[in-house]
C-alpha cells in the first residue's frame, strides 16, 4: 500500500510539472510582461533594469525552476490589472466556488445514486421512467439556460430564492463561508442546482448501467438463494459494487464541475475564481491566467490521485496485489 | 408423514419470448426424500438449472412456472411470493452455483457474508452468528479459520471459496440443497474432494440434496437416485445402479458411454453423433429420434411418457420393446 502511494504522488508530482511548465511558457512568451508593467515614459535603461530585476535575463532553465518553486509555495505574482498578489486575489475566491462545486456535487450524488438504482431495478415502473425522461432533459439542456430557467421561476417569478451575488458571508480564517449564514445559504441554492443538473443525470446513467450489470452477477444470484431480501440485495451487495466507477466519475468531475463553474458563475454572478478568471482574460492579465491554470490543475491531479487511492481502499482486490498462498491447492 | 422433502409434479417452465413460448422445463415430475442424494444429469442446455432455479424460487422473468406444482416437505412452494418466498431460500433451501469465483460479493468478508446469512435465518446475536460461521468454516475444511473468517473471498482459491459457498448453503440446517454444478468450475484436482465433502455433510444432517451436473463420474461415485434430463424432460429416472449398469433409455445409454473410468476397455469416448435440439426446434414425437439409432415411426409421431413412478423410461423401445 505505501509503495502504491508512493508511485501514485510521483506522477501525481510530474504531471504538475509538465503543467507548469505549459503554465510558465505561456507566462513567459505571452507578450512580454516588462511591456505589461511599465508606463509609457519608461526609458529603455529602465526596461533592461526591470527585465534584470525580474531575472528575465536567466537561462530559460533558472526561469522555469523559479517558477515552480515560487508557485509550490503559491507565489504568482502581481496582478497586472490591479497590482495585488495574485494569491491574495485567488484565495478572496477560491472559497465560492469551492462551495459551490461541492454543494453541487452533493446533490448530483444524493439525488443521482438513488434514482440510478430505482431506474436500473424498478425498470418499468412509472416512477423510474419519469427519471429517465427527466434524466434525458437534463444531458439535453445547456447550463446556462438552465441556471436562466431557475432564475426565472424561483426568483423572478416566486421571489423564493436570490439570483445573484453570495448573500452574506462569515470569515474563518482567511476562508470566507456562506454556508454558515442563512442568506449565504439561500444565495447557494439555484448556482448548486444549476451546476449540477447536468451532472445528476450523468451519476444516474452511470449508476443505472453499471446496477442493470451487476444485477446479473451470480453473487446477486447467490445473495438471492440465500435469503437476503431483494431491498438488501439491490441497496447495500449490488450498490456496493458499483461505487466504484462512480467515486471515479465523481472525482474526475469535480474538475470539470470547477471548470464549469465559470458560467454557472456568471449566469450568477457568483463572486469565484471562474468570475476571476473571465476578467482576467479580458485585462491579459497572464499572471492570474497562469495561477488559474495552476490551481485548477493541481485540483484535477489531486483529485485524481486521491480517486485511485480511494479505489485501492474500497475495492479489496486492488489492496494486495499478491495473491495469498493460503489454501491454494483446495 | 412421508419423509419427501422435495415433491416437484408435471413442472412447466416457460419463457415467453416474441418468437413463441419457449418451454425449458416440460412436464417433470420427481420426488427427493430425507438423506437422499438425487443426481440430475444431460446436457447443457437440457433444463437442469431452469428446474434448480424454479424450485428456488429465482427464475428470471420472463421465465414463469406454468404448470405443475412444488412441495417442501409437504408445503406449496411454488406459488408463494418473492416476499414469502424469501424466508424459504437459504433457511430450508440452501444454494450452491456452479462457480465458487463469482457466487461471493468481492467486497464482502466472507465472514461478514456468512454472519449475514446466519442473522437472516436464526435469532442469534452478531457476535454468536459470527462462532457459528466460524465453526461451519471448519466443518466444511479451511484452515485457520481465526484469521481467514476476515478475509475477502479474492483472497481464498477456487475448491476453498467453493467449501464457503456449501457453509452459506448449510447456515440454517435447510431441508434441502439445491446444488448445480458444484464441482464444474473446478480443477479437476479439487472436484472429488468437494463433492466427497458435500456429500458427508448432507449424510450427517440427513439433507436432501438435488446434485446438477453434467459429469456422469460425479454421479456415479455421489447419487442414491439419478434423473437423466434432455430437451426440457425427463427421459429416465432410476437408482444409480441401474442408470449406470443398466440404462435403458438410449440416450442415457449413450451419455454412459462418455464416462471414461466406467469404460475402461474402449480407448475412445464414445459420443452422442449429433447435438440437443434448440427449444424452439424441437422434433415432434421422442425428442431423442432425430440422434437415436433404433429410432422409428412411432418415436417420430408420438411422445413417449415417462410415468409417475420413482423410476421410469420415457422411451417407446425399453417400455414396449418395439418403436416400428
Ligand atoms: N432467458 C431465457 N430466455 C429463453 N430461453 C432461456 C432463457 N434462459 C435459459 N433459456 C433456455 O432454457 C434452456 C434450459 O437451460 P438450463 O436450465 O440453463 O440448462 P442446463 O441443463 O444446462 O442447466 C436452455 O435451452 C436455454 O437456452
Ligand atoms: S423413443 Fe424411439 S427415438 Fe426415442 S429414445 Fe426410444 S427408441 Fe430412441
Ligand atoms: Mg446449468
Amino acid at each position: 500500500m505505501i509503495a502504491f502511494l508512493l508511485k501514485r504522488t510521483a506522477n501525481a508530482a510530474f504531471v504538475m510539472l509538465a503543467v507548469a511548465l505549459l503554465a510558465f511558457v505561456i507566462f513567459r512568451f505571452f507578450g512580454d510582461p516588462v511591456e505589461m508593467m511599465v508606463n509609457e515614459q519608461a526609458t529603455q535603461a529602465d526596461r533592461m533594469e526591470l527585465r534584470e530585476r525580474l531575472g528575465l535575463n536567466d537561462s530559460f532553465v533558472t526561469q522555469y525552476t523559479r517558477f515552480v518553486s515560487n508557485a509550490a509555495q503559491g507565489n504568482f505574482g502581481i496582478s497586472y490589472r490591479n497590482q495585488q498578489d495574485v494569491m491574495v486575489l485567488i484565495k478572496e475566491r477560491f472559497p465560492a466556488t469551492f462551495e459551490l462545486v461541492l454543494v453541487a456535487t452533493v446533490i448530483s450524488l444524493v439525488v443521482g445514486i438513488p434514482a440510478g438504482v430505482i431506474t436500473a431495478v424498478y425498470r418499468e415502473s412509472r416512477l423510474a421512467n419519469m427519471l429517465q425522461l427527466g434524466s434525458i432533459v437534463g444531458v439535453s439542456l445547456p447550463s446556462f439556460v438552465v441556471g436562466i430557467l431557475l432564475i426565472l421561476a424561483f426568483s423572478v417569478s416566486l421571489g423564493w430564492l436570490p439570483a445573484f451575488g453570495r448573500g452574506e458571508t462569515m470569515d474563518i480564517g482567511w476562508w470566507s463561508t456562506g454556508l454558515l449564514t442563512p442568506s449565504g445559504r439561500a444565495a447557494l441554492v439555484l448556482p448548486a442546482i444549476s451546476l449540477s443538473t447536468f451532472q445528476v443525470t450523468l451519476v444516474m446513467r452511470l449508476v443505472r448501467a453499471e446496477m442493470l450489470e451487476t444485477l446479473r452477477a451470480d453473487y446477486v444470484k447467490f445473495a438471492r438463494a440465500r435469503g437476503v431480501p431483494a431491498r438488501r440485495v439491490h441497496w447495500r451487495h449490488a450498490l456496493r459494487n458499483c461505487l466504484m466507477p462512480v467515486i471515479t466519475l465523481t472525482g474526475m468531475q469535480i474538475g470539470n464541475l470547477i471548470a464549469f463553474a465559470l458560467v454557472t458563475e456568471t449566469v450568477f454572478q457568483w463572486p469565484g475564481m471562474g468570475m476571476l478568471f473571465i476578467q482576467a482574460v479580458t485585462f491579459v492579465d497572464i499572471p492570474v491566467m497562469a495561477a488559474y491554470l495552476m490551481i485548477v490543475s493541481f485540483i484535477f491531479v489531486a483529485l485524481n490521485t486521491c480517486v485511485d487511492i480511494t479505489y485501492a481502499w474500497v475495492d479489496p482486490r486492488l489492496r494486495d496485489d499478491t495473491a495469498r498462498a493460503g489454501g491454494r491447492n483446495g | 408423514m412421508s419423509d419427501i422433502v422435495l415433491d416437484v409434479k408435471n413442472l412447466r417452465v416457460e419463457f415467453p419470448t416474441r418468437k413463441g413460448v419457449l418451454t425449458a422445463v416440460n412436464d417433470i415430475s420427481l420426488q427427493i426424500r430425507r438423506g437422499e442424494i438425487l443426481g440430475m444429469v444431460g446436457e447443457s442446455g437440457a433444463g437442469k438449472s431452469m428446474t434448480g432455479m424454479a424450485i428456488l424460487g429465482l427464475l428470471e422473468p420472463p421465465g414463469r412456472i406454468a404448470a405443475g406444482s412444488i412441495h417442501l416437505s409437504g408445503d406449496r412452494i411454488d406459488d408463494l411470493d418473492d416476499r414469502a418466498m424469501q424466508p424459504v431460500r437459504g433457511q430450508r433451501i440452501g444454494a450452491i452455483f456452479q462457480d465458487p469465483l463469482t457466487s461471493l460479493n468481492p467486497l464482502f468478508r466472507v465472514g461478514d457474508q456468512l454472519v449475514e446469512t446466519i442473522c437472516l435465518h436464526t435469532n442469534l446475536t452478531k457476535t454468536q452468528a459470527r462462532e457459528r460461521a466460524k465453526d461451519l468454516m471448519r466443518e466444511v475444511g479451511i484452515p485457520a479459520v481465526e484469521e481467514r473468517i476476515d478475509s475477502y473471498p479474492h483472497q481464498f482459491s477456487g475448491g476453498m471459496r467453493q467449501r464457503i459457498v456449501i457453509a452459506l448453503a448449510l447456515c440454517a440446517e435447510p431441508e434441502l440443497i439445491v446444488a448445480d454444478e458444484p464441482t464444474t468450475a473446478l480443477d479437476v484436482s479439487i472436484q472429488a474432494q468437494i463433492t466427497a465433502l458435500l456429500k458427508r455433510l448432507c449424510r450427517e444432517r440427513g439433507t436432501a440434496v438435488m446434485l446438477v451436473t453434467h459429469d456422469m463420474g460425479v454421479i456415479a461415485e455421489t447419487a442414491d437416485r439419478v434423473a437423466v434430463m434432455y430437451a426440457g424432460r425427463l427421459v429416465e429416472v432410476g437408482t444409480v445402479d441401474e442408470i449406470v449398469r443398466r440404462p435403458k433409455h438410449p440416450y442415457t445409454t449413450g451419455l454412459m458411454g462418455s464416462i471414461p473410468s466406467l469404460r475402461k476397455d474402449v480407448e475412445e469416448l464414445q459420443m452422442i453423433p449429433g447435438s440437443m435440439p434448440r427449444l424452439n426446434d424441437i422434433p415432434d414425437g421422442c425428442a431423442f429420434n432425430p440422434r437415436c439409432t433404433q429410432a422409428g415411426a412411432r418415436c417420430r409421431r408420438d411422445v413417449p411418457s415417462i410415468g409417475a413412478g420413482p423410476t421410469g423410461v420415457a422411451c417407446w423401445l425399453a417400455q414396449e420393446g418395439a418403436c416400428a
